[in-house]
């Protein structure tokens, strides 16, 4: 007998008698009425900072200026004629100042945002960029994770991740330190259409 | 029976300035988890659905790890299956060994320490890096971790400043948690960009889709698996919970229970490969069968690892992590470790006062100190008590049966409290008044006073 087929009959032998999967009545759960005001104090706890926009004009202006200064940005948002491609190559990467990606939806209960594969161009980006932007759109606020999850496909892609606040530790001594091994900062840029 | 634990603990308690930071520090932890389960009303519906989510899958388990292994195959994915820790780590070594590969890179996973993949692989000529802060920390030091999730909390920053301008050349006396961790940043980052292998845990499986779930907060397990060629996810069987929508039960209770975060910085969730990559997913055994077979102990096999019970635990946060001599410490490994190995474990289950706070806390609601109570029936049943502890408690129901015995014992205690106080003071006669004052012995027992009361 393989492993497999050993380990399973052993399961079979040892598992109890069938116990009812719960029905989860999210109507428990109180309902969120501010849902921006909540995602903007949840994403400052989490260690990031959000900008509210009007339209992304202001922000294509700020992206050339910064460039000409020299910095390594890669922008994923916008036109997507324009969007800067990706490389594959891991090392390339670790040189990008910042990388602007677009999120899918966020969580008001934690700041928590879902930012799907395609939107990354490579899996390492939204990682492996010294300082992350995020753009969502503000009427792709959610109140909790029951409800991220309802509004999400997991497996519509290879990939996908929530993201809340930059990279952190508190491994030495419980001493919050921002910029373990993924970004230093987190933008959230908050697209409200005026 | 080993009474490892105690000695052990006198061990860590000799420094006492270090034993109180040690308490308060994860005493603090649990306020912080306390403060974040306040704020959700719905919380013990949470803790419930989790509960009872987790049960319903221990008893099918069986048909969720065969949809479970179905949907990662057709995700492209390889399964792997593995009886115990010899296997579970052969099978790691031989994807190792074919691909050609010399130094690997692993995130947080304490099931590769409970199955000692590193001892393992370090014995076959590879190089292991560890890529959590803590983990790396300890690595260094040749230590294990003493806490499945803050795995360096019995260090104080002046010592991690020594490991590290020890390996990692940082300034001599520079303590600065955010210059230490600047330096394992740059020292990990080129690690992760090097390495053509990586090693992570998994917190959650899903079954209707046969994808994985990671939660960090550095970003160790991402860097790591997206940078290298092939991807390895090691896990216990009872990671598996039946569909995406559990999610958003089990990723609101982990990490508000864990450390009080609303959540953790990343919640990655792997189905396929990336295009060019390999990803290998091996299911471990280790006892675990056993365990589910085990009826009174079962649903320890719920755990989530979130550590909330380490935390609370009034004999953890006093005696350390490697006190519990084993890789998963605190109230939930001495349920867990007598299952592998009862007799080397037999100690853990004393290691308790019996207080319940960690049943009172748990997000999923294991009844660890109802298991504890259980284990140390089993584990005296079985001839596995020290002598000493046996007859102290044969004695101690003999008297408690007798009425007059025991009334008798109680006077004569109180009468040798007040006159020979010395020999209750005794540590040799009495540990327990090790760390430990007495109260002045009151002058009569409580049925004295209650029949002199009756009588006035």
């Amino acid at each position: 007998m393989s492993n497999r087929d050993h380990i399973l009959s052993a399961i079979k032998a040892s598992q109890p008698a069938l116990r009812p999967l719960p029905i989860l009545d999210y109507s428990v759960v109180p309902v969120m009425a501010d849902l921006l005001t909540s995602f903007a104090h949840f994403v400052n706890m989490v260690g990031g900072q959000v900008r509210l926009l009007d339209d992304l004009s202001m922000l294509n202006e700020e992206l050339e200026a910064e460039q000409k200064q020299g910095r390594l940005l890669i922008n994923r948002i916008g036109d997507p004629a324009k969007m800067d491609e990706v490389s594959q190559n891991a090392v390339a990467l670790e040189a990008v100042d910042r990388a602007y990606i677009k999120g899918s939806i966020g969580v008001a209960e934690n700041g928590a945002i879902w930012v799907n594969e395609t939107a990354m161009g490579n899996r390492i980006l939204p990682f492996i960029c010294q300082e992350l932007v995020i753009l969502i759109e503000a009427d792709k606020l959610v109140a909790t994770m029951h409800d991220a999850y309802r509004e999400i496909q997991i497996n519509q892609e290879g990939f996908g991740v929530f993201i809340a606040g930059p990279s952190k530790t508190a491994d030495i001594e419980q001493s919050l330190v921002i910029g373990a091994h993924g970004p230093v900062a987190l933008t959230v840029l908050v697209l409200t259409h005026g | 029976m080993s009474s490892q634990h105690a000695s052990l603990a006198e061990k860590f308690n000799s420094d006492e300035a270090r034993t109180n930071w040690h308490d308060q520090t994860l005493w603090w932890v649990r306020q912080k988890r306390d403060r974040a389960a306040n704020a959700l009303p719905e919380w013990e519906q949470l803790r419930q659905w989790a509960s009872d989510i987790k049960d319903h899958t221990l008893s099918n388990l069986y048909n969720y790890l065969v949809e479970f292994e179905q949907n990662a195959l057709s995700n492209g994915v390889k399964v792997h299956w593995a009886s115990d820790a010899e296997e579970h780590n052969r099978i790691i070594h031989s994807i190792i060994q074919e691909a050609g590969i010399r130094k690997i890179v692993k995130s947080k996973s304490m099931l590769t320490e409970e199955c000692h993949l590193n001892f393992y692989l370090q014995t076959k000529g590879i190089e292991v890096v560890d890529t959590d802060l803590g983990e790396r920390i300890v690595q260094f030091r040749e230590e294990a971790p003493s806490h499945i999730v803050l795995p360096a909390i019995h260090l104080k920053k002046e010592d991690v400043s020594d490991t590290f301008h020890e390996h990692l050349n940082t300034e001599k006396g520079n303590f600065d948690p955010q210059y230490l961790t600047h330096a394992a940043r740059i020292h990990l980052r080129e690690k992760f960009v090097s390495s053509e292998l990586a090693i992570t845990g998994v917190n959650f499986a899903v079954a209707e889709t046969g994808g994985i779930v990671v939660c960090t907060n550095e970003g160790n397990a991402d860097m790591g698996a997206h940078a290298a060629r092939i991807h390895i996810a090691c896990m216990g069987f009872e990671k598996i919970i039946p569909k995406a929508e559990h999610l958003g039960v089990f990723t609101r209770l982990l990490a508000r229970s864990a450390t009080g975060q609303p959540i953790t910085t990343y919640t990655s969730h792997f189905h396929c490969p990336r295009p060019g990559q390999e990803m290998h997913i091996v299911l471990v055994d280790n006892g675990r069968s056993r365990q589910l077979g085990r009826e009174d102990f079962r649903n320890s096999l719920k755990c989530i690892r979130c550590a909330a019970c380490f935390n609370t635990c009034p004999v953890y946060r006093r005696s350390g992590g490697h006190s519990y001599h084993t890789a998963v410490a605190g109230p939930i490994g001495s349920i867990l470790n007598p299952n592998l190995d009862m007799k080397a474990n037999a100690d853990l289950p004393f290691a308790s006062t019996l207080c319940g706070s960690c049943t009172n806390v748990c997000p999923v609601k294991i009844n660890i100190h109802e298991q504890l109570w259980k284990w140390r029936q089993v584990i005296s049943a079985e001839g596995l008590t020290e002598p000493s502890k046996k007859i102290g408690m044969q004695l101690m129901a003999w008297i408690l049966a007798k009425p007059a015995v025991y009334r008798m014992a109680g006077s004569t205690a109180r009468w040798v409290l007040r006159n020979f106080p010395s020999v209750a003071k005794s540590k040799r006669w009495n540990p327990w008044y090790k760390q430990r004052e007495l109260p002045d012995a009151p002058e009569e027992s409580f049925q004295e006073w209650y029949k002199k009361r009756q009588r006035s």
